[in-house]
């Protein structure tokens, strides 16, 4: 069943942002700091966790997850170590997601060469 | 007789194109103008280890076989004038390096074409030179980069964005007698800007340019689309084409079949390019692969060759400024065999 | 003459550029954005798919907490968009789906490693490491602009 609500869920995420692409003259990197931020406000709101709850990874998946993982840390770094946490909480959370793309993107870089597009 | 009629500029002499060559990208090879150019490359790297150094490369190439073809050495030749995309033209420049002909670097954007050999045509009727070599070079992995995004990013396309095409076209023009076809006019464009902003939208940017060119070399020389076998504009692509003959029609002159676009012809459907082809490359391939040499063979018999240029640059882009087109127009004439 | 001042950020006539403008957007080849929506829904939801594989692997073999089976399985699946991208897969799929590859993590990691790759021939340095964030820079500096401000009023309001 978490299967069927992660694929309803994430896909219809999905969607909101291909409405954005066709209807709009946003490029790739403006869509995708949309919905970072979307998910920061949306977590703020409360109302991205029972989202999470509900869709599991149809949620965390898409990059509004990603901005719900900030917010989240933030809050939960606040909680633990106080104020010093506004600034810990959201680059530690999401740190194991950026390491990985950062040493992969460098890692690939080393490996392979760019490709012509057919 | 005056050299000048409003904007356009009748040249005196018989400006003759002594030899033309086309080198084409893989892609291209398989588009419907494959078996035009003189050659294919099987890899666009074409053994270099990085695009930049493969464009460059096509330059000189095109640049030395189009003067082997007219017959000629480089040492006939006067003037170098050529053009690519890139910034500080490196690949034209680089390639000029190698070759002992005095250099003039033009960016014209697409439109580099038409300006070298305008500006060769002026410079052989004035009598500055004799023999002038002009270059376009354009390479769709150094423009990719350049202008839009990485090439593995997984970024969808619309259906006005065009492909730009791998190419090199060199022409060798000469002031001495022989057999066409001929350079008889040119009109310079002005920069024309409809205020298009979206760079996946360049033959919209472009549309008004050319319109306003081609309008003015048809009052200025007195003709009609119908006096041409031919009106080709650069790389306006499918939809820009649309809009250059809407906006001709609603200036009271109707291209009819006549007016065609380089970009549009430059690939089939199938190669789901979207709108065609653009670039320097596109018009010079398609005009020394093919016009030339359909001209020579009295399948066409005189044409207008209009390349057309987009101004901008990314920097331009992100300041959130339009896109200002020029267009410059080249008659060329079959002349008496 | 007019004075330049009088002339720029003037193209052509504001009127014309205006009218020129709706016109081309009238004119333009329309976008077929249900059947775009349709790739996006499909080829985003499986990608979500895969990544509720690696929460389920997670949870149930390798005994970790909810929250930090769905950071196991974020890492999993930018590690699998960024080896795609390396081999030329990533832009192909993207092509078919649109937003369906660019809107999950995925798509973050194809943004990281396509200009880490495309710059590889400027060097290790200047190269790839300048321009390895060059489109998701933006995306760290405001998601993370974001959440420091929520912290900030979090902490001083809601605490």
């Amino acid at each position: 069943m978490i299967f069927v609500k992660a694929f309803v869920i994430g896909g219809l995420i999905c969607v909101i942002g291909q409405i954005l692409l066709a209807k709009t003259n946003l490029t790739f990197a403006r869509i995708l700091v949309i919905f970072v931020v979307s998910g920061v406000v949306l977590s703020a709101l409360g109302l991205y966790g029972p989202l999470v709850d509900f869709a599991g990874a149809g949620a965390t998946i898409p990059l509004t997850g990603f901005g719900h993982t900030l917010a989240q840390g933030v809050k939960i770094a606040i909680q633990t170590d106080g104020w010093v946490g506004i600034l810990t909480g959201g680059v530690t959370a999401t740190a194991g997601g950026i390491a990985a793309a950062v040493f992969f993107g460098y890692l690939n870089a080393l490996i392979f060469n760019p490709k012509t597009k057919k | 007789m005056e050299k000048r009629t409003g904007r356009t500029i009748r040249l005196q002499k018989k400006i003759r194109f002594a030899g033309c060559a086309s080198i084409a990208g893989p892609m291209e090879g398989e588009g419907p103008l494959g078996s035009c150019f003189d050659q294919v490359l099987e890899d666009d790297l074409w053994g270099e280890n990085t695009w930049e150094k493969a464009e460059s490369k096509m330059f000189y190439e095109a640049v030395r076989l189009a003067i082997a073809k007219s017959g000629m050495s480089m040492e006939d030749m006067h003037f170098l004038l050529g053009g690519d995309l890139l910034n500080q033209l490196i690949a034209a420049s680089f390639a000029a390096r190698q070759i002992d002909i005095p250099f003039l670097g033009l960016y014209g954007a697409c439109s580099t074409m038409a300006e070298t050999l305008s500006l060769g045509s002026m410079l052989l009727d004035g009598g500055f030179a004799e023999q002038v070599v002009c270059c376009a070079t354009s390479h769709f992995s150094t423009a990719e980069r350049q202008f839009r995004f990485p090439l593995e990013m997984g970024a969808q396309r619309t259906p006005t964005a065009q492909r730009t095409v791998t190419g090199a076209g060199a022409t060798v023009l000469t002031s001495k007698y022989g057999p066409g076809p001929y350079i008889t006019h040119v009109t310079i464009g002005r920069v024309v800007d409809f205020g298009i902003k979206d760079a996946n939208n360049m033959g919209a940017a472009m549309a008004p340019a050319a319109a306003d060119s081609i309008l003015t070399h048809l009052e200025d020389t007195q003709t009609r689309p119908e006096d041409y076998s031919a009106i080709f504009t650069g790389d306006l692509g499918t939809f820009g084409l649309e809009i250059l003959r809407d906006l001709l029609i609603k200036a009271g002159v109707d291209p009819k079949d006549v007016l065609r676009d380089c970009g549009a012809e430059m690939f089939a459907p199938e190669q789901d390019t979207h709108a065609g082809g653009s670039g320097c490359g596109c018009s010079g391939i398609t005009l020394n692969g093919r016009l030339i040499p359909e001209l020579q063979k009295g399948e066409l018999d005189r044409i207008l060759f209009i390349a057309t240029g987009a101004l901008m640059s990314t920097v331009s882009s992100q300041q959130g400024e339009s896109i200002p087109g020029v267009a410059h127009v080249v008659q060329i004439e079959r002349g008496a065999q | 003459m007019e004075s330049y001042e009088a002339k720029k950020g003037e193209p052509q006539a504001k009127e014309t550029a205006q009218a020129y403008n709706a016109y081309i957007l009238n004119r333009m080849p329309k976008t077929k954005v249900l059947q775009g929506c349709i790739k996006a829904f499909i080829v985003g939801g499986l990608i979500c798919c895969i990544g509720q594989v690696f929460i389920e692997i997670g949870q149930n073999y390798m005994g970790m907490e909810a929250l930090d089976a769905r950071g196991f399985a974020s890492i999993c699946m930018v590690i699998i968009g960024a080896t795609l991208t390396g081999f030329g897969v990533y832009d192909i799929i993207g092509k078919f789906a649109g937003a369906g590859s660019v809107v999950p993590i995925t798509g973050f990691a194809n943004s990281i490693v396509a200009p880490a790759i495309e710059f590889k021939r400027e060097g290790l340095v200047l190269g790839v490491g300048a321009n390895l964030f060059k489109i998701a820079g933006p995306v760290l500096v405001n998601g993370i602009s974001a959440s420091v401000v929520y912290g900030l009023l979090y902490f001083l309001f809601l605490r």
